[in-house]
């Protein structure tokens, strides 16, 4: 009855074609399937914002969608960030100015969360920040310098992908 | 967790998503999967076929009419957050939307699936309690309307047949002598609401309330309306006597401990916010009844 749903999707702008179980999560199909392991797994409820993607441009939970759901979409990774010769994008490298990582584990749904807010409004106000990250939980407890790095990035007049 | 197997199917018009569901039994609606799939994953939910009705283009829109704002079930949170028209035709929910979730969770999260899943501290459901929105639903043998009223049929139980859909929410335009206001106290931000309160009050040309609406959410099974209190406030001036009495009809409510909050913690917080609630909104009242 679950037999294999044929997909197409880009994925940070890679065509890409494979055959999914229906109950294959989006966050497992890209970090096994794909060997994008730079999107984490963490509550798989939706809750710590650590398997953030972009969906068609728009941050989501990829542990609360099934891979078969993303079919005929454009899925981003924290993989499809940085260009393509390895050059780190504004907001990573103000994340590594900033010292607005720790252990590492939250910051690849955050960079995507703030890459997203900064595409859409390239000088977003602290509050706005603030609420943006709010939909992460960093057990570092590090959520200022995450502030700071964006803070430092908006305003510039530069997106926050390369 | 994983979720346990299931067949995909994936509609593209309501009457064939009616079809399916009537045929296929044991099978859940998939809208925005905010809800659900946390339950698919942790395994409190186990069904044979999940119908992803995500592209059903019909499902998806928002139009204006004298009478309402009528939203498709299938609308996004971020979609209506954004919306200039929810903003000033239905702003109660504008102002309740930034209290759903996250922005990473409103993006896929949906009108109608807030309202089928039925959290009682989910502020959607709080919303359409407190304007008397309109519910319609389509079965194999069409449609009918629900008020919102008579929607929670129990804890986490909305009135809906197993082979029923719920296609449109019809949220009543805001009138110009109306204010409203949301409130929800939440230990961090995004989290489900411990108590959640939304007020509409209308005030006549003598400056006197003509018609109240207060609505609570995280009190119990389900969310409801504080109707005494509503019928007490009319004919009344909005002033912080009459409004701190209307308040105190919280005290009477029936809400028992849980595990994380004692029932007196929750009706004391209840009473400070519905006063909150009815002050903003009697001022907004005053102001015109335009503001977010």
């Amino acid at each position: 009855m679950s037999e294999p749903h044929a997909i197409v999707l880009s994925v940070n702008g890679r065509a890409v074609d494979a055959k999914v179980e229906p109950r294959r999560l989006l966050a497992d199909f890209l970090r096994r399937d794909l060997n994008l392991t730079g999107t984490h797994i963490g509550c798989e409820h939706g809750v710590c914002g650590a398997c953030t993607v972009l969906v068609d441009g728009r941050p989501a939970r990829s542990c609360l969608m099934f891979a078969v759901q993303a079919d005929g979409c454009e899925v981003v990774t924290v993989e499809g960030l940085a260009g393509e010769d390895g050059r780190l994008s504004p907001l990573q490298q103000a994340f590594r100015e900033h010292h607005a990582l720790q252990c590492g584990f939250c910051t690849p749904g955050v960079l995507i969360s703030l890459t997203s807010l900064l595409g859409a409004s390239p000088d977003p106000d602290e509050a706005v920040i603030r609420d943006v990250v709010s939909g992460h939980i960093c057990r570092c407890t590090g959520y200022q310098a995450m502030i700071d790095a964006a803070r430092a990035v908006a305003g510039r007049g530069v997106p926050g992908r390369s | 967790m994983k979720p346990a197997p299931f067949a995909y199917h994936r509609p593209t018009s309501l009457s064939e998503a009616t079809v399916l569901l009537a045929r296929l039994g044991e099978a859940k609606l998939l809208a925005g999967g905010q809800s659900l799939v946390p339950m698919l994953n942790m395994r409190f939910l186990g069904p044979d076929h999940l119908i992803d009705i995500s592209r059903i283009e019909e499902l998806a829109f928002q139009k204006l009419t004298d009478e309402a704002l009528h939203i498709g079930a299938m609308t996004r949170q971020a979609d209506l957050l954004a919306s200039p028209l929810v903003r000033r035709h239905c702003p109660l929910l504008a102002e309740a939307l930034v209290h759903v979730g996250h922005q990473q969770t409103r993006s896929r999260g949906t009108i109608g699936g807030s309202l089928c899943h039925l959290d009682p501290a989910a502020e959607i459901p709080l919303v359409a309690l407190a304007l008397d929105a309109v519910l319609t639903v389509v079965g194999a043998n069409g449609e009918r309307q629900v008020p919102m009223s008579e929607w929670p049929a129990g804890y986490m139980t909305p009135e809906l047949a197993p082979d029923e859909i719920l296609s449109a929410i019809h949220m009543p335009n805001v009138q110009p002598d109306e204010g409203h206001a949301f409130i929800e106290f939440a230990r961090r931000r995004g989290d489900f609401a411990i108590v959640a309160v939304a007020a509409v009050l209308r005030i006549g040309p003598g400056g006197r309330i003509r018609s109240a609406a207060i609505a609570l959410g995280g009190m119990g099974g389900t969310a409801f309306r504080l109707r005494d209190a509503e019928h007490g406030l009319i004919g009344a001036l909005p002033q912080s006597g009459e409004i701190r009495r209307a308040a105190r009809a919280v005290v009477q409510t029936d809400v028992s401990d849980d595990a994380y909050y004692t029932g007196a913690y929750r009706r004391h917080l209840g009473e400070v916010l519905v006063e909150r609630a009815l002050l903003r909104a009697a001022e907004r009242a005053s102001g015109g009844g335009r503001h977010v």
